[in-house]
């Protein structure tokens, strides 16, 4: 029961959050310098053009009207047509947007698997040479940009040798890629985390418990320590996927994917509006999300918190 | 007769975080409590963990101060004061905590702790020094250590440092919160002993808080056993030993080995355990007397009746209305066996 | 015909241990501890902070981290066996089956993230082959053993759920399951109120009945110690000064160390009386003062006390069930009060 409320004091936050997001892009929108109308019918446009334009962007009505309008079409998830394309923003927001969350995914899976082991490692034998490698993976990890990892990888892989395409999208193989490049970074930061965590939780008194209780060493650590040291990383393993869905931005154009990345990217080139509105709100929407998520799995892993 | 501190019907409230919290009514830390400490004198406050007695303290030097209720010092209401006459009055009533770690700064140099207060009241350095040094010796640390840092102190040694930094305040009124309870036995001696012989040359009094019963004894000339918040009994230390009365007060003392004669009577223990005692929450069902649940003598009576502290002789008082009952009936009978 | 070792349970035997401390003298924790335990016997180990009784029990169990810590001379016999010659396999066996350790604070000694059930019933799994559900029925049967009311629901509980009573009722059901011949108890009612103190001292003393285990009670406080064990042994800078039955003790403490403690104590009874002192403090591991370490601060220590250890004898009329061993050169000495 409590924890019902619990989920539900969540997703009242979430919801006031993407109210809040929407709110602000209205708002920011209309300070920006440069009328849209202009942008669409071009600077050399008649005053009759410009107005009509306006009039079918609702841009002449009233600010509250406006605002009011803009939160209706949040709530039914309408962002009205792209300037550039004409298509329905909602549209092509959803045709891509499964690729960059497949890459995301795949990314701190990628994370996942590369960190976490090798954090437990390095806690666990510490100043071994798996503590040193994990040391020296997690330094080069955070000095290496996602792009420049990309871009030697495609050297490597897709053109010395054909291992991997080069570019498009359409299969999982097009994606390992920049899975790759963009999970390596942020596994450094994963496992560092780890590794504190191992342990952080390893010297505590319970440890001493275990032990005292003639568990075997293998007990003590893989089960007593690593049950409690999981959950800061759960938390963060989340906010990793928000960074990947970022970080997918500059991946997608290394390596040419059509991704909402890229949508955005050249939506903000073009001044288009609409998408840009669109897309704001939209990744609102999935970090809220995505943080949510969080929450609950780590209220669900950590029995103190529960309980509200 | 009028105490240097009197409390009267001092209560104080805590609300948990959130906004629901305030809307529900909080948890009741400190009940109703009044009791005066006479100048000069050690007032011993025992209770178990969560009874209240830190926050009574931090409430009645107003470091915290109490939701309702009245504390005065020296005859002053300190609830009706300004920050300013407040603060004078705050100079004269110190506190000594339990863990001299988290009270010295451990970044500050002994003497800069020590003359951070006389500094905000613009005594000039010469003296400062001068009072620094005297208290120091007072308390027996060597005046050369006070530029050290407190870790180079031993723990004992610490706590003399925390107790001589109270002084430099001039206090006439110390509230010592667990003062000894981290140290070794050989060193509380050492403190207890410091204790005495700066109440007896300086005039202090003591508010002495303590879960060590034998000690709370040996220092106090009254003592007040609390329990959720309440005061179930208080009276002169030899009358409490003696006859100890309030149930509670009886299952306390019980439980410390070797401590009071008259309390053989009650177990200490009772079977099986619940949940210890809980802060107790300001609802309908939780009035009438709040050691209901433990009490071996309760009975529905109890759930109904709020348990004033009743004067039973000697400046002894009970909350309990069964005690004062049979205590009553023990009178009566006696009178009347005086009359026949 | 005596056995060698009287059927002692534990007989720790001259134990030494030192701790390396970076570019310094080495911390000498233990300077040659004697302590023996029969069987059913409580024995209670008193001493202050630094004395060095944590390091004893922990050395016992086997858990001193040897790298920091030397094993510089001594034994560990237990049932015979000289635990300090065994593999570390071989003494994780011993742990939680044969001894067990109670530890001081329960809140911090408990794993938060596991049911108190699942602590106990890993170890009736490891320890003694058991299945699930027969874990489960004996973990029912120690809980209820132990004073923990509604044993279900406390099984099935984490220990932030549970009062600190309960954690420590709950760490005691935990190092009794599998039986263990030794107990140690660790300051076991340290962190408790004052009203579970006694409670706890209770159950203990009914595991020794029920169970017949032997049990070393660590304590600093000499109170609690007079309460609950059969005899008593006082630690003072890694060495044991003083050795005796409970009562003889207290009553006729004859070690200097031992008197001071005991006239130190306050008692509500001596209300108004200063405490008796004893001077300076307890010696720091690394700076251990020659011949008797208690020298510096005693009020019989004569010159022969700095140069010469004083070895632990039998005072007075050895009984063979443990007599009164104590470490002085001047036992008979007069105090100058």
């Amino acid at each position: 029961m409590r924890f019902l409320l619990f989920v539900l004091k969540r997703l009242g936050r979430l919801l006031l959050t993407v109210l809040l997001i929407s709110t602000i892009v209205f708002f920011v929108i209309r300070v920006i310098p440069g009328d849209p109308a202009l942008v669409i019918a071009g600077v050399d446009a008649s005053k009759e053009d410009l107005a009509a334009i306006r009039a079918k962007l609702g841009t002449d009505r009233p600010i509250g009207a406006q605002y009011l309008s803009w939160l209706t079409a949040v709530a039914r998830f309408d962002f009205g047509k792209s300037l550039s394309t004409g298509q329905p923003v909602t549209r092509m927001i959803f045709e891509r947007f499964p690729l960059t969350l497949t890459l995301a995914l795949l990314g701190l899976a990628i994370s996942i698997v590369l960190a976490i082991p090798l954090g437990i490692l390095s806690a666990v034998r510490r100043w071994s040479v798996w503590d040193y490698l994990g040391m020296v993976f997690s330094q080069v990890g955070m000095a290496v940009p996602s792009f420049w990892l990309g871009i030697l990888l495609l050297l490597l892989f897709a053109v010395k040798i054909r291992l991997f395409p080069l570019f498009g999208s359409g299969s999982i193989r097009h994606l390992v890629l920049p899975a790759v490049s963009l999970g390596f970074a942020r596994a450094a930061v994963l496992l560092r985390l780890t590794r504190a965590s191992m342990v952080e939780e390893l010297s505590r008194e319970y440890i001493v418990t275990a032990r005292a209780k003639g568990l075997t060493e293998r007990m003590v650590k893989y089960r007593h320590a690593l049950k409690n040291a999981m959950l800061p990383l759960v938390t963060m393993a989340g906010i990793q996927l928000g960074y990947m869905l970022g970080g997918a931005v500059i991946i997608e154009q290394v390596f040419s994917l059509p991704g909402l990345g890229r949508l955005f990217l050249t939506g903000v080139y073009q001044r288009d509006f609409s998408l840009i509105q669109g897309g704001i709100v939209f990744i609102a929407l999935v970090f809220s999300l995505i943080n949510f998520a969080v929450d609950i799995l780590y209220s669900a892993l950590n029995p103190k918190i529960r309980m509200g | 007769m009028a105490g240097l501190i009197e409390i009267r019907d001092m209560s104080k409230r805590h609300y948990q975080r959130g906004l629901l919290s305030r809307a529900q009514g909080g948890v009741l830390a400190v009940d109703r409590v009044s009791f005066s400490i006479e100048k000069g004198s050690v007032f011993g406050l025992v209770g178990e963990s969560g009874c209240g007695k830190t926050t009574l303290a931090r409430a009645l030097l107003f470091l915290d101060p109490p939701t309702s209720g009245e504390v005065l010092f020296d005859g002053t209401r300190l609830g009706g004061l300004s920050l300013r006459e407040l603060r004078e009055r705050r100079r004269r009533m110190q506190i000594v905590f339990q863990d001299p770690n988290s009270a010295l700064d451990p970044k500050m140099r002994v003497r800069d702790s020590m003359e951070e207060g006389l500094r905000n009241l613009r005594v000039p350095k010469l003296e400062r020094e001068r009072r620094v040094r005297k208290l120091l010796e007072l308390v027996g640390i060597p005046s050369e250590h006070a530029s050290g840092y407190p870790h180079e102190f031993s723990g004992g040694q610490k706590q003399r440092i925390v107790v001589a930094r109270a002084l430099t305040m001039d206090p006439e009124f110390l509230v010592l919160d667990e003062p000894v309870s981290n140290l070794d036995v050989s060193i509380q001696a050492q403190i207890v002993n410091l204790l005495l012989d700066l109440k007896q040359e300086l005039s202090l009094t003591y508010l002495f808080i303590s879960h060590d019963l034998h000690l709370v004894a040996f220092l106090s000339d009254g003592i007040g056993v609390m329990y959720q918040g309440r005061l179930v009994e208080l009276a002169p230390t030899g009358e409490i030993m003696a006859r100890p009365v309030h149930p509670y007060t009886l299952k306390l003392f019980a439980s410390v080995p070797g401590f009071a004669e008259g309390a053989s009577g009650a177990e200490g223990a009772s079977g099986a355990e619940g949940a210890g005692p809980a802060p107790g929450k300001d609802s309908p069902a939780a009035r009438g007397c709040p050691y209901f649940a433990s009490c071996a003598r309760g009975d529905l009576a109890c759930t109904r009746v709020e348990p004033r502290l009743i004067d039973i002789g000697g400046g002894h008082m009970v909350a309990c209305i069964k005690e004062i009952a049979s205590a009553d009936a023990d009178l009566a009978h006696s009178l009347e066996g005086g009359k026949r | 015909m005596a056995e060698t070792t009287n059927g002692a349970l534990l007989d720790v035997r001259d134990l030494a241990v030192e701790f390396d401390s970076r570019g310094g003298a080495p911390a000498r924790a233990l300077r040659g501890i004697d302590l023996s335990i029969a069987r059913g016997e409580i024995r209670g180990l008193v001493g202050e902070s630094g004395s060095g009784k944590t390091v004893t029990s922990t050395c016992v169990m086997g858990l001193l981290p040897t790298p920091p810590a030397r094993i510089t001379a001594g034994e560990v016999l237990f049932k015979g066996r000289n635990l300090l010659a065994l593999s570390a396999e071989e003494r994780r066996r011993v742990r939680g089956r044969e001894i067990a350790m109670v530890f001081q604070e329960p809140s911090r000694y408990l794993n938060p993230a596991f049911r108190i059930g699942t602590q106990i019933t890993e170890m009736l799994e490891l320890h003694l082959g058991m299945r699930k559900a027969e874990a489960f029925t004996r973990a029912t049967e120690l809980a209820r053993l132990v004073g923990l009311g509604g044993e279900r629901k406390v099984l099935a509980s984490y220990p932030h759920e549970l009062s600190g009573g309960m954690k420590q009722r709950a760490m005691i059901a935990m190092a009794i399951c599998c039986n263990p011949s030794l107990l140690i108890a660790d300051e076991p009612t340290t962190a408790l109120d004052v009203t579970l103190q006694l409670q706890i001292l209770r159950l203990i003393l009914r595991l020794r009945e029920s169970f017949g285990m032997g049990i070393l009670f660590i304590s600093h406080d000499l109170r609690l110690v007079r309460i609950v064990a059969d005899s008593v042994s006082v630690i003072y800078a890694g060495k044991i000064i003083e050795s005796a039955p409970r009562e003889e003790l207290f009553r006729s403490p004859l070690h200097p160390y031992t008197r001071l403690l005991l006239l130190s104590i306050p008692a509500a009874r001596n209300r108004g009386a200063r405490l008796r002192v004893i001077p300076g403090r307890v010696p720091d591991a690394q700076a251990v003062p020659a011949g008797c370490a208690f020298h510096p601060r005693c009020p019989l220590a004569e010159e022969l006390c700095a140069r010469v250890m004083p070895e632990s004898r039998e005072h007075g009329l050895g009984h063979a069930a443990g007599g009164h061993a104590i470490a002085c050169h001047f036992v008979e000495k007069k105090w100058p009060d």
